[in-house]
C-alpha cells in the first residue's frame, strides 16, 4: 500500500512539474538532431563542427534541429518550448539559437534566445530565411539551405575579441557575485543562530544550577545539526547557480539552461 | 528549572515553522510574478511601438482603408492610455481593463491584416514583409510572456492559498491573490479573422 502511494506522489510530483515539456520532443544528442533525415552523417559532422567552433569562439551555443512533425504546434510556438526544454545557451546570459527545419509542415523557424535578442533582431533572421534558406529548400536543397542558414546567423553571432572577453569577464563576474551573495547570506544566518540560539544556551547554562548539567547537553545535541545542515543547505543554493554546459566534456553535449521568449522568425515554402 | 530550558528550545523551532510558513515563499513566488509581469508589459510596448510604422506603410499603399487604418491607431491610444501598476496585478477590475484594452488591439490588428490581403503589390514589398515579421514575433512574445505570467501567478496563488505557507501569507504579508489572463490568447489572436464577416 505505501508503495503504490509512493507511486501516486511521484506521478503528481511530474505531472506538476512538466507540463509545458508534455509534447514529445527529440533528444538532444549533440549540436545537429536530424530526426527527418535531412542531412547524411558526413554533412552532419560538418555541421556540428561549425557549430562547435561557434560556441568555442563566441560562448554562444547554436543547434540545428530537424523534426519529423510539429505534432500540430505552430512552428514558433514549437521552437520556443524546444529550445526551452533543451536549455540552449548559458544560463545567465540566454544566448541560445534554434534553427528548426519541420520539412513534413514545410516550415522553418529560427528561435532565439532573450540575451541574443539585440544582437539577431526578428529582422535579421526574417531576412536569413528568406534570402538563405528558404531559396534553397524551395529546390529540394536541405543540406545547402540549412548550411548557409548557419553560416550568415553565426558571421552575425561573431563578436570582435575584445568583446568576446568583455562578455566572458562579464560572467565571470555575475557568477562570482551570486556565490558571494551566498555566503553573505550564509554569514547572516550563522550570526542569527549565534546570538539569538547558541548564545542564550549558553547564558542558560550559567545561570543553570550545575545539577542539571547533564539534561543540557541532552538539549543541546539537536539544536546544533539542525543549525548544521540549514547553514549548508543556503550556502549550497548559492554556488551552484551557472555552469557552461555544452562544450566541457569529450563529445558530450548539454545546453547551459537558457531561455527562449520568442525572439526570431518564420518562414514557410 | 525544566520550564526556562523549554523556552530557549522553542526559539530555534519557531524560526523553524516560520521559515517553512511562507516568510520568505510567499515574497519570493511574488516578486517571480511581477517579473513576468514586467514581460508582458514590455512586449505590449514593443507592440505598440511597431503600430506607428506598421500604420504609415499600410497608408502609402492602401490609402482608402482609412477607416481600418483609424480603428487600429485609435485602440493602441486606448491601450498605451491604461497604466497598470504591480499592486493593480489582484485588482481584477483593473487588469481586465487592461486586457480588454490590449485584445481590442490585437483584434484591430487581426482586421487591418486580413484587410491587406487584398494589396498583393503592399505584400510583396520588402518593407512591409518584415514589419509583418516583426509584428507577428512581437505577438508570439505577447503570448509567451503572458502564458509565463500566468503560470508563476498560479504559483503564486497556489503558495498563500495551502499549507503551511498560508500562515505567514495572511498573517505576516496580508498577500492577496493575482489574476491571471483568462483566454487563451492564440485563440484572442485568430479570433479577428472570423470578426472580418461582420
Amino acid at each position: 500500500m505505501p508503495r503504490i502511494l509512493l507511486l501516486l506522489a511521484l506521478a503528481l510530483v511530474f505531472g506538476w512539474s512538466q507540463p509545458a515539456d508534455a509534447q514529445n520532443f527529440p533528444k538532444l544528442t549533440g549540436r545537429v538532431v536530424d530526426q527527418a533525415n535531412l542531412l547524411d552523417p558526413a554533412q552532419e559532422v560538418g555541421l556540428a563542427a561549425k557549430l562547435q567552433n561557434l560556441e568555442n569562439t563566441t560562448q554562444r551555443q547554436m543547434v540545428v534541429a530537424t523534426v519529423a512533425s510539429l505534432e500540430g504546434n505552430d512552428i514558433a510556438d514549437y521552437g520556443y518550448k524546444l529550445g526551452r526544454h533543451w536549455g540552449i545557451g548559458d544560463k545567465v546570459r540566454n544566448d541560445g539559437i534554434v534553427l528548426l527545419v519541420a520539412p513534413n509542415e514545410r516550415k522553418v523557424h529560427f528561435a532565439v534566445g532573450y540575451g541574443l535578442e539585440p544582437v539577431m533582431p526578428d529582422i535579421f533572421a526574417y531576412r536569413v530565411i528568406q534570402d538563405d534558406i528558404l531559396p534553397r529548400f524551395k529546390s529540394g536543397d536541405f543540406p545547402g539551405g540549412i548550411n548557409a542558414g548557419v553560416d550568415r546567423a553565426s558571421a552575425q553571432l561573431r563578436l570582435p575579441p575584445e568583446e568576446a572577453a568583455k562578455v566572458a569577464a562579464a560572467a565571470e563576474k555575475k557568477k562570482r557575485q551570486s556565490s558571494n551573495g551566498g555566503d553573505i547570506s550564509a554569514i547572516i544566518f550563522w550570526l542569527f543562530i549565534f546570538f539569538f540560539v547558541i548564545l542564550p544556551i549558553i547564558r542558560a547554562f550559567g545561570s543553570a544550577g550545575r545539577r542539571h548539567r547533564g539534561r543540557d547537553n541532552d538539549g543541546l545535541g539537536p539544536i546544533i545539526i539542525w543549525g548544521g545542515g540549514s547553514g549548508g543547505g543556503s550556502s549550497w543554493g548559492g554556488g551552484g547557480g551557472s555552469s557552461w554546459g555544452g562544450g566541457g566534456f569529450g563529445g558530450g553535449f548539454s545546453g547551459g539552461g537558457g531561455s527562449f521568449g520568442g525572439g526570431g522568425a518564420s518562414g514557410g515554402w | 528549572m525544566r520550564k526556562t530550558y523549554s523556552k530557549f528550545l522553542i526559539i530555534p523551532l519557531a524560526a523553524a515553522t516560520l521559515a517553512s510558513c511562507g516568510i520568505n515563499s510567499v515574497p519570493t513566488a511574488e516578486e517571480a510574478a511581477k517579473a513576468k509581469w514586467a514581460d508582458v508589459e514590455n512586449s505590449y510596448q514593443r507592440r505598440s511601438d511597431l503600430i506607428p510604422n506598421l500604420v504609415e506603410s499600410v497608408k502609402g499603399a492602401a490609402k482608402s482603408e482609412t477607416q481600418i487604418l483609424t480603428q487600429v491607431t485609435e485602440a493602441r491610444a486606448k491601450a498605451t492610455a491604461i497604466n497598470i501598476t504591480t499592486d493593480d496585478l489582484s485588482d481584477p477590475a483593473t487588469f481586465e481593463k487592461f486586457n480588454a484594452a490590449q485584445n481590442q488591439l490585437t483584434q484591430a490588428l487581426g482586421q487591418l491584416r486580413s484587410v491587406v490581403e487584398n494589396y498583393p503589390q503592399l505584400q510583396s514589398q520588402a518593407r512591409y514583409g518584415e514589419l509583418m515579421q516583426s509584428l507577428e514575433s512581437t505577438e508570439n512574445r505577447i503570448d509567451i510572456a503572458r502564458r509565463d505570467y500566468n503560470a508563476a501567478v498560479q504559483n503564486y496563488n497556489t503558495t498563500i492559498r495551502t499549507f503551511p505557507d498560508i500562515i505567514g501569507a495572511k498573517i505576516i504579508h496580508g498577500a492577496k491573490p493575482m489574476v491571471p489572463f483568462k483566454a487563451t490568447t492564440k485563440g484572442a489572436a485568430e479570433a479577428p479573422k472570423i470578426d472580418m464577416t461582420s
